[in-house]
């Protein structure tokens, strides 16, 4: 395979199903972020202290997953251009 | 007309030259590509997509692009709603870092035991003077106490001491008078208990315990 079709950017399908894979993916983390910050809301308001950490770590790891998926579709439509 | 004209008349045999394919009489060329298959929005100007100005790609007009686009902001939006409940988490630690940091509160005396009759109720206030409490005595020798917030909406809670039941008139949220624990309606929480200690005639408040079960 050469460089030449190696590097050939997607077509307008092909972007359009990778940003529904995208956009899947983007909207199961955000539905587990909102379960993370309900049940972190709740252990708060109950004393317990354990959980209120690690929840915002994990939710942290997910905006940036979701940061970086972000990017490759800006980067998607650069190249495109 | 030219040989060059697309519209001249061919050979009308199948597999003449230039109309190789073709079912029709006009030659091949006639249908060739003009443009490329992924530029379909055609600008008034005629000019293609990437000179085009950013408003106008961001309203295609081809069904096509306008759903890629559609489904593309749509992503950008979840990924703020994304960032803005890691912000939440962040405030909710921040929260717990600064109720840490205050400590328990003081020891207050809220009443004596003269005050209050078997099956009796008062309201006071701890650890804040904004902190409705209810003290409650459902025997001769039992109290008990509790932030009067609802656990559900934060609505005032009442106390049926006859009923064995503290209840919230807002939702119909009904919690055990002993235990705090809510018994029906939308409260999943039990109400806060207030530690109370009873030395002599006085009974003091010596701390707050919030539960999840």
């Amino acid at each position: 395979m050469s460089d030449e079709t190696t590097r050939r950017p997607f077509t307008r399908r092909q972007r359009m199903t990778v940003l529904s894979g995208m956009l899947a993916f983007v909207l199961m983390l955000v539905v587990l972020q909102l379960w993370l910050l309900i049940a972190t809301m709740n252990a708060y308001l109950g004393g317990d202290q354990q959980v209120v950490w690690p929840a915002a770590l994990g939710s942290t790891a997910c905006f940036l997953l979701n940061a970086g998926l972000l990017r490759y579709l800006y980067f998607l439509d650069r190249e495109h251009r | 007309m030219t040989e060059e004209d697309p519209r001249a008349p061919v050979d009308a045999r199948i597999d003449s030259p230039g109309r190789e394919g073709l079912t029709g009489t006009a030659p091949a060329t006639l249908y060739r590509k003009l443009r490329d298959a992924e530029d379909i929005t055609l600008a008034p100007d005629g000019r293609p997509v990437a000179e085009q100005p950013a408003w106008r790609r961001d309203f295609p007009i081809d069904w096509p692009q306008d759903q890629y686009v559609e489904r593309r902001d749509f992503m950008k939006f979840m990924v703020l709603v994304s960032l803005s409940l890691t912000v939440g988490q962040f405030w909710i630690a921040a929260q717990n870092w600064w109720r840490r940091r205050r400590g328990e509160p003081p020891i207050t005396p809220v009443a004596s035991i003269s005050d209050l009759p078997i099956g009796g109720a008062m309201v006071f206030t701890y650890p804040g003077p904004s902190d409705d409490c209810l003290l409650v005595r459902p025997t001769a020798n039992t109290f008990v106490a509790y932030a009067q917030k609802c656990t559900h909406l934060s609505c005032a809670v009442r106390p049926r001491a006859s009923e064995g039941l503290i209840a919230c008139p807002c939702h119909d949220g009904y919690f055990d008078l002993l235990s705090g624990r809510p018994v029906a309606g939308p409260p999943r929480r039990p109400l806060a208990r207030i530690r109370l200690d009873v030395r002599g005639d006085q009974i003091y408040a010596t701390g707050v315990e919030t539960r999840t079960v």
